[in-house]
Formats: C-alpha cells, sequence, structure tokens
C-alpha cells in the first residue's frame, strides 16, 4: 500500500563495494575530518576563572530590594511565600519601632526572611508577586555548598548592601 | 667483559628504562589531550600549567587507592599478571638502536643496550609474552568478563602476529639481517624501507594496532561489551601496571615501526649534520630525530584511536586472516620476483 507522507524509504542492505572492504579511503577521510577539529575552536567555558554570558532574563541569587533612600522594601506580606510552588520562602513578620524609620519603608518588616535555595527552583513567581518590588532574581549563580543547612539563606545574603556601602 | 663495559651499560639501560617510562606517563596525557582537541574540548588543564603534572596526579591517585584482591581468585597468577605485562613491554627497548655511536671522551659508545643478531625476532618474542599478562590475569581473575577478554587478546595476538610475521618477510629478503642495527644502517640517509615496502609497512602498522590492543582493535577491553575486560577486577597500582604496559607498548611499537621502515635515527643530510656537529653531538641530533618519528606513530596511534570505531569480532578475524595474511603473502611473493629480477639483470 502506498504510505500517505510518502516519506517511507525502502533500506536496500547491499553487500559491501571493493573499496568499502578495503577500509582506508574511508579510514583516511575520517581522519581529515578529526584532524580538522584539530584547529577548531574549543567549546570549553574555563568556568571558575572565565563565566559564560547570561541572557538578559536570567534568574540566578534573589536579593532583597532597598528603596532610594537605602530603607528596605520587603513588608512581609506573604505574597511571595504564596505564590512559590517549590514552597521554599518562609519569613517572620515583625512591627517597626520608631527609631527604626531609617531602616524599614513600612510599619511592617520581616524580621526573619529564609529562602531554601535546594527547593528553590528559580521560577521567578516570587518577584512577579511581589507588590513592593522588593525581591528580585537578579544574583549570580547559586554557590554548591557541603550542607544541608548551608543552603538555607537567611536575611544577610539575601539583602542588597546598604547604600553608603554600595558605592 | 670489564667493568667499564658493565657501567656503560648500566647508564645506558637505566637511561632507556626512565625514558620509556616517561614517555609512557605522558601518553596518557598527551592521549587525553589529543582526544580533547580532536573533539573540540581541552582537556586536563588544572594539574600545573596545561594540566602538565596531570600523570603525577594520577599516580598518585593509582597508588592510594584501595587494593582490592577478590576472595576467588588465583592470588598468586593475579598479582604476576601485571607485572609479566609491564616487564615485557619494558624488555622490548633492548634491542632497539637509538642511535649512531657516540664518542665520548675518546671512547665510542653505541647507543643501544644489546646489538643481537636476531633483533627482530627478539621483538616478535617479546611481543607475543605479553599477551601472557593479559591472558593470566584475565584467568585469574575468576571473572567470566575477563576470561572472555583474556581469550580475545589471545586470539587476536595469535591472528596478527601471523600477518605481521609475513609482512616481516618481504622486509628481510631485501636486508639479508635480522639485526635490528644493520637494518638501520642500511638506511642511510633517505633510504628508508617504507620507499620500497609501502604495502609491506600497511600491513605491519594495521597488525601493530592489534598487537598493542588499541583501537580500532581494543577488543580485549572494550568496555561497552566486557566492562573492563581483562582489569575489570584490578584496581590501584596494578590497574595502574596494565594500563602503563600498554602505553610501553605503544611506545615499543613505535619505536619498531620507526626502526624498521623509517630510516630509525636516519634523516636526509646527516652526513652534512655529521661534519658539522662532531661525533659528540650529531649521534644525540640523529637520536631527537628518532624520537620525533616516535612521537609521530604515538600520535598517529591517538589520532587512529579518536577516529575509527570497534571493529566487531567477526570483522576483526575476517580482515586478519582473509584481508592480511593473502595480502602479505603476495607481498613476499612480488618482492622475491622484483629482487630475482634485479639480481639477473
Amino acid at each position: 500500500m502506498e504510505s500517505l507522507s510518502n516519506k517511507k524509504k525502502v533500506l536496500e542492505q547491499k553487500p559491501l563495494s571493493f573499496m568499502e572492504r578495503m577500509y582506508l579511503p574511508a579510514i583516511a577521510k575520517g581522519m581529515g575530518i578529526t584532524i580538522s577539529h584539530l584547529f577548531k575552536k574549543e567549546a570549553t567555558v574555563r568556568y571558575p576563572e572565565v563565566e559564560r554570558e547570561f541572557s538578559a532574563n536570567f534568574r540566578g541569587m534573589h536579593s532583597l530590594k532597598r528603596d532610594e533612600n537605602g530603607k528596605e522594601r520587603c513588608t512581609a506580606c506573604g505574597l511571595c511565600a504564596l505564590s512559590c510552588p517549590a514552597e521554599a520562602i518562609t519569613m517572620i513578620a515583625a512591627e517597626r519601632k520608631n527609631e527604626e524609620k531609617h531602616l524599614y519603608r513600612e510599619e511592617k518588616y520581616a524580621a526573619t526572611y529564609e529562602i531554601n535555595m535546594l527547593r528553590c527552583i528559580f521560577c521567578g513567581l516570587c518577584e512577579e508577586a511581589c507588590p513592593k518590588e522588593a525581591i528580585y532574581l537578579d544574583g549570580p549563580i547559586v554557590p554548591a555548598d557541603y550542607l544541608r543547612k548551608d543552603f538555607i539563606y537567611g536575611k544577610d545574603k539575601l539583602v542588597e548592601a546598604p547604600l553608603e556601602m554600595k558605592k | 667483559m670489564d667493568t667499564g663495559f658493565i657501567i656503560e651499560k648500566f647508564i645506558l639501560v637505566a637511561v632507556i628504562f626512565g625514558i620509556s617510562l616517561v614517555v609512557a606517563m605522558y601518553s596518557t596525557y598527551a592521549e587525553r589531550k589529543v582526544a580533547a582537541y580532536l573533539q573540540d574540548r581541552l582537556g586536563p588543564d588544572r594539574a600545573g600549567p596545561f594540566g602538565i603534572l596531570q600523570p603525577l596526579a594520577d599516580g598518585v591517585k593509582m597508588f592510594m587507592k584501595e587494593e582490592i584482591i577478590p576472595a576467588s581468585s588465583n592470588k598468586w597468577l593475579f598479582i604476576v599478571g601485571p607485572g609479566l605485562a609491564l616487564l615485557c613491554a619494558c624488555i622490548g627497548t633492548a634491542v632497539i638502536p637509538w642511535g649512531s655511536p657516540m664518542e665520548i671522551g675518546g671512547k665510542v659508545v653505541p647507543l643501544q643496550v644489546a646489538d643481537i643478531n636476531v633483533g627482530v625476532l627478539y621483538i616478535f618474542g617479546v611481543v607475543s609474552l605479553g599477551v601472557y599478562g593479559v591472558m593470566i590475569g584475565g584467568w585469574a581473575s575468576n571473572n567470566k568478563y575477563s576470561l572472555l577478554s583474556a581469550i580475545r587478546a589471545a586470539s587476536q595476538n595469535i591472528s596478527y602476529e601471523i600477518a605481521m610475521g609475513l609482512s616481516i618477510i618481504a622486509l628481510l629478503l631485501m636486508t639479508n639481517t635480522l639485526s635490528l642495527k644493520t637494518i638501520v644502517e642500511q638506511q642511510h640517509g633517505w633510504h628508508w624501507n617504507v620507499l620500497y615496502q609501502p604495502l609491506g609497512f600497511l600491513i605491519f602498522m594495521v597488525c601493530s594496532f592489534a598487537e598493542t590492543n588499541r583501537a580500532p582493535f581494543d577488543l580485549p577491553e572494550c568496555e561497552t561489551e566486557l566492562i573492563g575486560g581483562y582489569h575489570t577486577e584490578y584496581s590501584s597500582m596494578k590497574l595502574g601496571f596494565y594500563l602503563f604496559a600498554e602505553y610501553i607498548n605503544m611506545f615499543v611499537s613505535s619505536a619498531v615501526m620507526a626502526t624498521l621502515y623509517f630510516g630509525g635515527y636516519n634523516y636526509p643530510g646527516m652526513d652534512y649534520m655529521a661534519t658539522l656537529l662532531g661525533p659528540t653531538w650529531a649521534p644525540l641530533f640523529g637520536v631527537g630525530v628518532f624520537f620525533l618519528k616516535i612521537v609521530f606513530f604515538i600520535f598517529f596511534f591517538m589520532w587512529v584511536r579518536w577516529t575509527i570505531p570497534r571493529f566487531r569480532y567477526d570483522q576483526l578475524m575476517n580482515l586478519g586472516w582473509k584481508g592480511l595474511i593473502p595480502l602479505a603473502i603476495a607481498n613476499i611473493i612480488i618482492t622475491g620476483v622484483v629482487i630475482a629480477i634485479i639480481e639477473k639483470f
């Protein structure tokens, strides 16, 4: 029966011709191909010394942002934790005291804010959920470590450096 | 036999032994580098500049690893196997003429450990002994894969030794001698044997690939079928010995190929260089040229390995018995006829 797509090819098993049975022409051709690769640029990136350039929308380590006055933007609303499909984010909210006005933007802030980098799938949904533009996945690759507990990143690792330190 | 002679030979043996070990060591490094560059990669580059210390790191790793001798193995043979493989690989270098006689302080020193008049036969004997290391190791492991691999190695070596021996007969018809030193001296300047025996060289080279268990004839150790082959059960430096023996074998067969067919330490313009450099340095230059040829052949071994896929076992046997042996016999007949005609007229 004729096939509908007409893409079918009947495989013919011919015995090898004399030149093919000699192997040598084919071997010479193959060796020409491999030697030509000796002069090609290697694809390897020497990783720790050289880093590959990421695309503009690469999602790396999270950072908790500060506003233009250097106050923390996060208000511990919990939307990021709620949106997180991997349940990697936990936080404890606290009320801002009067003398802490220069540290936190709103009356409520995150006293602890933890992301488990082993759970995180870097989907970026926390970034989308945040109403205060407080969290972005704009960091580098999360580095490897030896212990599970060291993958739970607290505020010490996540919050952006203060303004004066940045300069 | 005076003391000077013994000291001279002892130094020569020590130097050649050291050089062959270093060459084998850096062949492992070169193999990985060549493989990498042929596949658009970089290869080992972490240990030292350009990874030059990689063989040392590998050696330390081999020595430090836990050594396991299987409980059901034949312990004595299990230990003898790798030692025999390495020994047979190393003693092949004894009859190779590394350079023309060199003059040191008014004394002429031949750069060859032993100029025996059956040098070619000695090489053949040692090379065929080499398979005993593989066979004993494979047998003593008490493992089906190892045994299969040992059988493969033995039958492969036997099949290809015949073609190898036949290909060399055509050469011997021309040289009229079995001494490697005389064979090299006959190839003075440009008169390399490969120009008169191209077919013989081709057969000899293909057989050397099979004898050294190198790809595309590495059936005794093909991972996909036999796990590790004869060294499946080996660990630590015993495994290292087997791998090392393979590289020394490669070095020796490169040296033999260069000696028999590519003129050994001869090169065009060597008479001019001899008058220019004097009787001490000109032979050393010849040794350098010889090593250049060896390095090229080692590179060729690797180049072939990273190009050609492995033969199937029946293809291997077909090629050996139905391809190379008839070709070698035809080569003998043609050479004999041509020599007879030349002598007649």
